[in-house]
C-alpha cells in the first residue's frame, strides 16, 4: 500500500458517492438497532427498489449519532435532515419526500444546542461513515495520518507532535500522552507492546462502546500510529465481552486493513511491522486498571500489582508496553494530519481538546456528546441535554463512575476540565455523566457505587476487598434508618482508610462517591440517622 | 514458536470440542490463550462444567487450580448450565437512576428468581449486568440476546411469561 493507491480508494469511493443524489444514512449503534434500525434500513432499501429510485439514492447504515435516547435515527444527506424515531412503516414517506419537503412529523432540528454545542473530533466520523467500510474510512482521510507518519517523521518527531498538542489520557486520570509514548519509547526491551484499554466498565459509561462501533479504524490507525512512535509491532484490543457489535466490527476493520497491507509486515511500503489483536474481556471490572489488564490478557485472574515499575518499563510479559484508552488513541490521527497547534487551540489552559460523554440519567436528551474542555456543566445539562424531564429540580451530575464524585448545583458554572474536577472532589473519569434530579437520594447512590466497588473488588489486598464492605454494611444500614451518629464516623474514618491504604485505582477511588455525597449533601445523612434517634 | 500437536483427545466425539481446540491450536496451545479459550468453551456449550475444565488444563498444560480460578474470578464465566431463557437485567447508573431495582424485584416476585439464579424448572437464568452501555435506553433488559429498552416492571414480566411459553 503506497500514499497513490490510498488516494485512489478515496477517489473511486468519492466517485461511487457521486453518483446518487441522495444518500440515506441510518444509525446502526447498539441503542438505534435496539429500536430495530436494522429493519428500518431494510425497509427503506425495498421502498427504493419497488418505487424505482435505486439508482438515486443510497441507503448506508452508519456508526452512533449520539441523540441515542430518540433513536432509531436516520438522516438524509447531503440536505442534512434528520428523523426520530423512524420506523419501517415510515419508509414510504421518506422516500417521497427525497424530492420535496421533508417529513414534518419525523424531523429533529439540527439547529437545537444538542448538535450547535458540540466540537467533534472523535465522534467526527461517527453517524457519517459506514464502520464495516475501510473505504468508506480512507475517503474521509483515513490511514492519510498513518502514511504521513511512516514516510515523512520520525517516531521522535510524531511523539513531539502529540507532546506539544497537549493530548491527555481520556481514560480518567489525564496523564500527558506524549509523557507516557516517549517513556515507553525510551525504555530498553526486546519487544514492546500497544494496548488499547477498551474494557470500558463503568456504569453509565458508553462512550468508548460507541467509537468502537462507529468508527473503528480510527482507533486501530491511532494504536499504529502509536506503536510507530514507541518502536513496538504488536498490538492488542482489550474488548469487554459485553460488546459484541463492538468486537464484530473492530474484528471485520482488523481484517481490511491487513487485506489493503494497512496493518502486517511492511505497512505502506516501509520497514515498520504492525499487528493487532483483539482479547476479550470476561466481566472483571479491575481489569480496566493497566496491571490488571495486563494479567488478563497473560490469560491470568485480573488482579493488578504495585506500581512501579509501571507497564512503560515493565508490562505484558515483562516488556515496555504503552497503555492508552480508546478515545486517547481515536484523537491521534486528527493530531498528525490537522497538527498540534490546531488541537491545542481547543480546549483550555491545561486541558485540550475535547471530551466525549455519555450523558444519561434524569435529563431530556440522553446520548453521547463531544464537547470542548473547559464547556460548563450548566451548558451540558441545561443547553445540550435540555435540561431535567418532568419538571423535576436539578441536583447532581455524577461524574467519574464508582470513583468518582458528584458536582451539586453550586457549581454549575465551573469548567469541566481534568484540575476543576478535582478541585471540587470528583474526575473525569472515562466520560459517564449521571444527571440526578430530587427523585434520588444520595444516600442510596452512595450505597449503589459501593456495592459496585464492594462485588468488584478483586480480593487482593485488604483494605479494598475488606473496607468496601464494611463501608457498605455500614451505608446500607444509614439507608434503612438504623444507623448512630458513630456509625456516620466511623464510615468516614474507613473511608480515609481504603482510599489511602489500596493498592489500586480501585480501592482508591470506591470511597470517593461517599466522600462527595457526605461532604455536599450531609443533610440528607443526617436526616436518616435522625429519624432512627426519634424512633 | 512450535505448534504443538494437541496431546489429549477431547472429552467426546461432541463436534463442538473441535471448535475449542481450533481456538488453541490458533493460539499454539499457549497458557496465555485461557480465557479465549474458556469464552469458546463457553459459547460452545452454554456453559463451563468440570469435564471442560480438566480438558482445558491438561490441553494448555495449566494446573486445574488455575482453570478454575481464573473462570471464577471473571464474572462472566458460569459454571452452572443456563436456562431455556435467559434475561439480562441492567444495573448500570442510568438504569438504576430510572428504576432497574423495580425491574429486578418484579421478577423475583413473578417468576421466584434472583440475579445469577435460574428457576427451578429450568426455563428462565436472571442475571444482573453492571452496565449495557444502553444508557439512552433506560431501563434496558436483554430479552435472549434481543435488548429493548425503557421499560415498566409490568412489560417486562408480560414479555418473560410470553417467552417461557414459546
Amino acid at each position: 500500500m503506497i500514499g497513490d493507491e490510498l488516494i485512489k480508494i478515496a477517489q473511486a469511493e468519492q466517485a461511487e458517492k457521486a453518483q446518487y443524489p441522495h444518500h440515506i444514512h441510518v444509525c446502526t449503534g447498539t441503542p438505534c438497532l435496539a429500536s430495530r434500525s436494522d429493519m428500518v434500513k431494510q425497509a427503506l432499501e425495498q421502498e427504493l427498489e419497488q418505487s424505482g429510485k435505486a439508482r438515486l439514492c443510497r441507503v448506508k447504515g452508519v456508526g452512533c449519532k449520539g441523540l441515542c435516547a430518540a433513536g432509531p435515527l436516520v438522516s438524509v444527506e447531503p440536505d442534512g435532515i434528520l428523523y426520530q424515531g423512524v420506523t419501517p412503516d415510515d419508509a414510504s414517506v421518506i422516500v417521497a419526500s427525497l424530492d420535496s419537503t421533508p417529513v414534518k412529523r419525523l424531523q429533529c432540528s439540527l439547529e437545537m444546542p444538542f448538535f450547535k454545542r458540540q466540537v467533534k473530533i472523535v465522534l467526527e466520523n461517527s453517524g457519517a461513515i459506514d464502520p464495516e467500510s475501510i473505504e468508506d474510512y480512507i475517503a474521509a482521510d483515513g490511514y492519510q495520518a498513518l502514511f504521513h507518519v511512516l514516510t515523512m517523521m520520525t517516531p521522535a518527531e510524531v511523539i513531539s507532535q502529540i507532546t506539544k498538542s497537549g493530548l491527555r489520557g481520556r481514560g480518567g486520570a489525564g496523564y500527558p500522552t506524549g509523557l507516557k509514548w516517549s517513556t515507553v519509547a525510551k525504555s530498553h526491551g526486546e519487544r514492546k507492546f500497544v494496548i488499547c484499554n477498551a474494557d470500558e466498565g463503568d456504569p453509565g459509561a458508553f462512550m468508548d462502546r460507541s467509537v468502537l462501533e462507529s468508527d473503528p479504524h480510527r482507533v486501530i490507525e491511532g494504536m499504529a500510529i502509536a506503536a510507530y512512535a514507541i518502536g513496538a509491532s504488536q498490538g492488542y484490543l482489550y474488548v469487554r465481552a459485553e460488546y459484541p457489535l463492538a468486537v464484530d466490527r473492530l474484528k471485520t476493520a482488523i481484517r481490511q486493513a491487513k487485506k489493503l497491507g494497512l496493518l502486517g509486515e511492511n505497512i505502506c511500503g516501509t520497514p515498520f511491522s504492525f499487528n493487532v489483536d483483539i482479547r476479550l474481556g470476561a466481566g472483571a471490572f479491575v481489569c480496566g486498571e493497566e496491571t490488571a489488564l495486563i494479567a488478563s490478557i497473560e490469560g491470568k485472574i485480573g488482579q493488578p500489582r504495585p506500581r512501579p515499575p509501571y507497564p512503560a518499563e515493565h508490562g505484558l510479559w515483562g516488556f515496555p508496553t504503552l497503555v492508552n484508552n480508546v478515545e486517547t488513541f481515536a484523537n491521534v490521527a486528527p493530531i498528525i494530519r490537522k497538527g498540534a497547534e490546531w488541537f491545542s487551540s481547543i480546549g483550555n489552559e491545561k486541558s485540550k481538546g475535547t471530551k466525549v460523554f455519555s450523558l444519561a440519567g434524569r435529563v431530556v436528551n440522553n446520548g453521547l456528546i463531544e464537547v470542548p474542555m473547559g464547556i460548563t456543566l450548566r451548558e451540558i445539562v441545561f443547553e445540550i441535554g435540555a435540561g431535567i424531564p418532568d419538571g423535576r429540580q436539578f441536583k447532581a451530575v455524577q461524574t467519574g463512575g464508582p470513583s468518582g464524585g458528584c458536582v451539586p448545583a453550586q457549581y454549575l458554572d465551573m469548567p469541566v476540565d481534568y484540575e476543576s474536577l478535582l478541585e471540587i472532589g470528583t474526575y473525569m473519569g472515562s466520560g459517564g455523566m449521571i444527571v440526578v434530579d430530587d427523585t434520588s437520594s444520595m444516600v442510596d447512590v452512595a450505597r449503589y457505587f459501593m456495592e459496585f466497588s464492594m462485588t468488584e473488588s478483586c480480593g487482593k489486598c485488604v483494605p479494598c476487598r475488606v473496607g468496601t464492605a464494611q463501608m457498605y454494611n455500614l451505608l446500607d444500614s444509614i439507608a434503612a434508618g438504623t444507623a448512630t451518629l458513630e456509625d456516620l464516623a466511623l464510615l468516614e474514618r474507613l473511608c480515609d482508610v481504603v482510599k489511602h491504604a489500596s493498592l489500586c485505582g480501585l480501592g482508591q477511588g470506591a470511597p470517593n462517591p461517599v466522600i462527595s455525597t457526605l461532604r455536599y449533601f450531609r443533610d440528607e445523612y443526617l436526616a436518616r440517622i435522625r429519624q432512627q434517634e426519634v424512633v | 514458536m512450535l505448534a504443538s500437536q494437541p496431546k489429549v483427545a477431547p472429552p467426546s466425539d461432541d463436534r463442538r470440542w473441535r471448535l475449542v481446540e481450533a481456538t488453541m491450536r490458533r493460539h499454539g496451545y499457549d497458557a496465555s490463550a485461557l480465557i479465549e479459550v474458556l469464552h469458546t468453551v463457553q459459547e460452545s456449550f452454554g456453559y463451563l462444567d468440570e469435564t471442560s475444565l480438566h480438558f482445558v488444563a491438561e490441553s494448555l498444560g495449566v494446573p486445574l487450580s488455575r482453570v478454575y480460578g481464573v473462570a471464577t474470578f471473571y464474572h462472566f464465566f458460569s459454571l452452572k448450565p443456563q436456562g431455556k431463557h435467559n434475561c439480562v437485567v441492567c444495573t448500570g447508573t442510568a438504569c438504576y437512576i430510572k428504576g432497574s431495582a423495580s425491574i429486578l424485584s418484579a421478577i423475583q416476585e413473578n417468576f421466584q428468581v434472583r440475579p445469577g439464579e435460574t428457576t427451578a424448572d429450568n426455563q428462565l437464568s436472571v442475571l444482573a449486568a453492571r452496565c449495557l452501555g444502553s444508557c439512552g435506553l433506560a431501563p434496558a433488559v436483554v430479552f435472549d440476546g434481543e435488548i429493548v429498552g425503557k421499560l415498566e416492571p409490568a412489560a417486562v414480566v408480560d414479555k418473560l411469561r410470553e417467552l417461557i411459553q414459546t
